[in-house]
């Protein structure tokens, strides 16, 4: 079925998040790029800025929608992905490798457990699916 | 490369341009220039003009004229835009707004060289209060979307001339996109209200929002499926029981003139689209005027200023110290007021009635020409327009986008797609009263040829457009690569 | 009913395959109690010999700027209006069409927007402009909510000179948006720079400024966009874009945002309206203007098409988080000002605001060698500047209006300080013999 990492964690927004030593990588899925579309834009916080779990961190911008991106974890951003804003279009191709969004230097670890398997991912949809 | 049948014309007018050409006329200079330059500041006065085109007058004429040639309208093409009313704009309109008492009237002439400006704003406003069934009327919104700003901000200085903090407004999910953005601006949060399997409020949903921190209720009536809400009076005093304000969006006005009226619905607010009911052309994007109409409760608050009658005397009050303040920089889109206006005085009130009874009649007709075809979003009868969903053509791979694109190459402009929200792959057709019976036939005649075409050769629907200037176009690199002005070539 | 094309028959015929026995039965879901169940109380319908007699009768009494000489500024002006424009904009394929939805069959309109970009991003010198506003006062208003959600900063600082209706505009917007619109005095008629260094801070989103303001003078753009960036805030500029072909741009002495009336850009006085909000940018925010944006791209066969681009800000998709609620703007308006830009092109529009200026200076010099008359402010001036009258001014505009004179704006109502003061407006069409006419007419009605 659907394009779903075993080895990340998802939320419910459709953001996967994956455990990199003590940072988190956090970008979108591939049925999130599939229900938005082409890719034409995204926002992102800047190098230093704090993010908090469920809240807003940006948008993802296609040409029929626009789409908040909501924060697995709280923490800082460490990094933020500068090929986006010249190339949307890998978020498209490559949403779990090139089309990653932020790094985040998590403020509470145990929020990444809190969040949806693969399998639990993959259930959400098909019972969210029309 | 152009393939056959594909017209031509590809020119902007810098690349007409040719240095020397000119194609204005203006007298010279009489007074002195240079010493007029002399007293402005050297960094104040361009020191290069401005790069822009230098054509003859024919250059100017004949290309405008090519570009307008590129474009559908109501004058060359059926127009069943969804909600937006493209009825015929009659040309004695036109010429009323452009008699020079009119149109070259400066809007801070002194009033009372202006009284019959004024007359034709007050009786408007009059006409259109009878109309929607209001007491009052503001005529200085700009648009729809400025109307229901009005309106929204007006309720806003009501319930806090009442002590009364509310911070919500309710709004359908099936609303049109600048009932929550109006609602956005003026401060609001805006709480989504579900509609029920067949497109109508869900009461129940209804009810467990409302409270008294909401503090208005905003709708579509007819609703944006086109169809007449018969619990639309039980909502309207469910929500005055908790206190809170409804306001109607009159885009769909067309339905009911003369049937029934937002103020005898139990609204309390409501605006009107004079570029959709009232005939004031679309022009390719406006402009429209929004007026708004109130109840006596809420007429303190209207933008101001307010045109008064004493006698035979008008004018302009600006004495209003609860007026929500001001929307537009002068008195409203006069020119569009003058054309409303005479559109109501060709009509008369059988006339107005006519043109709702024939509109009803035209959508029904055209949606029992197509039930067979096409999904029904909702069940009927519908009122002024129908919402098909193109659910069915969707599962042989055409999609709605699909099918306005192969109405283009048929003759005709397309319905409204993807709206409203909650219907998939809608279709949205508002005929309208203007149209006859042999235009629906032949529209419905397209629409169930393309039907039979996605059974049986979908590709030729997928390759549609091709007769147009254009075939479709690249979305997404307009908008990854936003080019958004033109520049001379290096 | 000539727009009425449905016959007994066709109703008839209609009805059957409806199967419906008449439209009352269409009408089955509005509940009884709420019908109107009378005719409209409008009046009776007028054939159109009758309405055209009526709409004359009302429109002879207006004093319009054919039978009057207009001296009226104030945000709206007598300019030339070249005869071209009202021929093309009639034709049906323009002034019929609706927003391009589908922009295949909307070249037309999404072509001559994408000019209209061009032009009013050259004339105000910003990297981009949108395809319209309502007016140049509500092109304000969404110009200080943009600069809040660019900067996120909660106030707005205004120069007193800045047109008082605008400030009222702008004021009622901000109001729903909790944004705090903070005044500047301008008792000289521009900016006051110190008061404004003083105002504008760390909370402060944009410093706005028109210029030639509403008095008519001009202002100090680039002093105003040094105090602006000082603290950190956006410069927004109101500028009327039919004296940019002699003014310099904006954007070029420091303008984040320009907006302005651009009326005068071929578009009728029409009592207020339609009017054009002209709205232009730096690159930058690109992403967060208010508004339709028209943009180049490529069709199926690698011709070049245009379309309605950066849609997913605008309210049919963002809804209640769009950068504004504009749907329907004023294209009609904005092809008048593009054919009347290609119309007067690079030096029509020197010659308008040459004339424009040269013909005030002339009538500034005539009007305050009249005794007692003389001129409110210091500042240089462009095409209309403020008298300070020596009678009542508006006795002196009812005395005048008898010669068929509009002679200028009472500032009464505006500011109780510039109760003796008359706001004058000279275009280029405004002759030499006129401005004579008016000097005398002037001279006799304050002696």
């Amino acid at each position: 079925m659907a394009n779903i990492p075993s080895d990340l964690r998802y939320t419910r927004e459709h953001e996967w998040a994956k455990r990199e030593g003590d940072r988190v990588r956090i970008g979108i899925t591939h049925f999130a790029q599939e229900q938005l579309g082409d890719v034409v834009f995204v926002e992102l916080p800047k190098v230093g800025a704090r993010v908090t779990a469920h809240q807003s961190f940006g948008v993802v911008e296609s040409v029929k929608a626009v789409s908040d991106l909501f924060a697995p974890v709280t923490g800082e951003v460490v990094e933020a992905n500068g090929d986006l804003p010249k190339s949307p279009e890998l978020v498209n191709r490559d949403p779990y490798g090139k089309g990653w969004m932020i790094v985040v230097k998590p403020s509470n670890p145990a929020e990444l457990d809190q969040l949806l398997t693969a399998s639990q991912y993959e259930e959400f949809l098909a019972q969210d699916a029309h | 490369m152009a393939r056959a049948g594909k017209p031509q014309y590809d020119r902007l007018i810098f690349e007409l341009s040719s240095p020397g050409r000119i194609a204005w006329s203006l007298p010279e200079p009489d007074v002195d220039v240079e010493a007029a330059r002399a007293r402005v500041p050297r960094g104040y006065l361009r020191s290069r003009p401005a790069e822009l085109p230098e054509v003859s007058e024919l250059d100017v004429v004949r290309h405008y004229s090519r570009l307008s040639q590129m474009n559908y309208g109501v004058d060359t093409h059926f127009y069943p835009l969804g909600s937006c009313t493209m009825k015929y704009n009659p040309r004695i309109n036109e010429d009323m707004a452009r008699l020079g008492g009119f149109a070259r009237l400066h809007p801070l002439t002194p009033e009372p060289l202006a009284q019959g400006a004024l007359a034709l704003m007050h009786e408007l406003a009059a006409m259109l209060a009878e109309i929607g069934g209001m007491d009052a009327v503001s005529l200085q919104p700009a648009a729809g979307a400025q109307g229901e700003l009005a309106g929204v901000l007006m309720i806003r200085a009501y319930h806090a001339s009442r002590g009364e903090k509310r911070t919500k407004v309710l709004v359908p999910d099936s609303a049109h996109g600048t009932n929550p953005a109006s609602t956005a601006i003026a401060g609001y949060e805006v709480i989504e209200v579900k509609s029920d399997a067949s497109g109508e409020v869900d009461v129940s949903d209804l009810d467990r929002h409302l409270g008294p921190d909401v503090a208005a209720f905003m709708i579509t009536v007819p609703n944006t499926l086109g169809n007449f809400e018969p619990r639309i009076v039980e909502i309207t005093e469910r929500c005055h029981a908790a206190g809170v304000q409804v306001y109607m969006d009159g885009a769909n006005l067309n339905a009911i003139l003369g049937i029934t009226r937002p103020g005898d619905l139990g609204f309390d607010v409501c605006h009107f689209n004079l570029h959709k009911t009232f005939t004031t052309p679309h022009g390719g994007g406006g402009p429209g005027a929004g007026p708004v109409g109130v109840k006596a409760h809420l007429e303190p608050f209207l933008p101001v200023p307010v045109v008064t009658r004493r006698g035979e005397r008008y004018a302009l009050d600006w004495n209003r110290p609860k007026s929500i303040g001001k929307l537009h920089g002068f008195w409203g889109n006069f020119g569009m007021l003058v054309r409303a206006y005479a559109y109501i005085r060709t009509m008369g009130p059988d006339g107005l009635r006519a043109v709702s009874e024939d509109a009803v009649l035209n959508a029904n007709y055209v949606m029992k020409r197509l039930e067979a075809h096409y999904d029904v979003a909702a069940p009927g009868p519908c009122m002024h327009e129908c919402v098909l969903s193109a659910r069915r053509q969707k599962k042989r791979g055409v999609t709605a986008m699909d099918i306005a694109k192969r109405l283009l190459d048929l003759g005709f402009y397309a319905p409204s797609t993807y709206f409203p929200l909650i219907v998939e792959e809608a279709l949205m057709i508002e005929p309208t009263e203007t149209e006859s019976k042999e235009t629906l036939d032949a529209f419905c005649d397209a629409m169930i040829r393309i039907a039979q075409e996605a059974e049986t050769d979908p590709q030729a629907i997928h390759d549609a457009p091709l007769t147009t200037p254009v075939r479709r176009l690249d979305q997404t690199r307009a908008a990854r690569e936003p080019d958004l002005r033109w520049r001379p070539a290096r | 009913m000539r727009y009425l094309p449905t016959t007994p028959e066709n109703r008839r015929a209609m009805l059957e395959t409806i199967g419906a026995r008449s439209v009352e039965d269409l009408l089955v879901k509005i509940p009884a109690k709420a019908r109107l169940g009378r005719p409209l109380a409008v009046p009776p319908a007028l054939a159109e010999t009758d309405l055209v007699r009526h709409m004359r009768a009302l429109a002879g009494r207006n004093a319009d700027a054919d039978a009057y000489t207009c001296f009226l500024g104030g945000g709206a002006y007598d300019h030339y209006v070249p005869s071209p424009i009202n021929h093309l904009i009639l034709r049906g394929e323009y002034f019929t069409a609706y927003t391009p939805y589908q922009p295949e069959a909307s070249q037309g309109t999404l072509r001559t927007i994408y000019e209209y970009q061009t032009m009013m991003a050259e004339l105000t010198g910003m990297d981009v402009a949108n395809a319209s506003i309502y007016d140049g006062a509500s092109s304000l208003a969404e110009a200080a909510l943009m600069a809040h959600a660019v900067t996120g900063r909660r106030d707005v600082v205004v120069s007193g000179a800045v047109h008082p209706q605008y400030r009222r505009v702008t004021a009622t917007y901000c109001a729903g948006a909790g944004i705090r619109v903070r005044h500047v005095a301008a008792p000289d008629g521009v900016l006051d720079g110190d008061a404004a260094r003083r105002l504008v801070g760390d909370a402060t989103a944009a410093l706005v400024i028109q210029s030639p303001n509403f008095y008519g003078c001009l202002e100090d753009i680039a002093a105003a966009a040094e105090i602006a960036h000082a603290a950190g805030a956006m410069l927004v500029v109101v500028s009327d874009p039919v004296n940019l072909g002699v003014l310099e741009a904006p954007g070029r002495l420091g303008a984040d945002i320009v907006v302005g009336e651009g009326q005068g850009l071929g578009v009728p006085l029409s009592y207020g309206g339609p009017y054009l909000g002209v709205f232009a940018a730096k690159q930058d925010f690109v992403r967060r203007l208010p508004g339709r944006l028209v943009g180049a791209t490529v069709d199926l066969d690698g011709d070049r098409g245009f379309v309605l681009t950066l849609q997913a800000r605008e309210q049919h998709i963002r809804r209640a988080k769009a950068t504004s609620n504009i749907c329907t703007n004023v294209a009609l308006c904005a092809l008048m000002a593009t054919i009347y830009t290609a119309t007067l092109g690079k030096q029509g529009l020197v010659r308008v605001g040459e004339l424009s200026m040269a013909r005030a200076h002339y009538a500034a010099e005539r009007l305050a060698a009249v005794p007692g008359v003389s001129l409110r402010f210091r500042a240089p001036f462009f095409k209309e500047f403020t008298l300070r009258l020596p009678k009542a001014p508006d006795r002196v505009v009812a005395r005048l209006a008898r010669d068929r004179i509009l002679a200028g704006v009472p500032l009464r109502t505006y500011d109780r300080a510039l109760g003796d003061c008359l706001l004058v407006a000279v275009t280029e069409k405004r002759t030499r013999e006129e401005i004579d006419a008016l000097a005398a007419a002037l001279a006799k009605a304050v002696a």
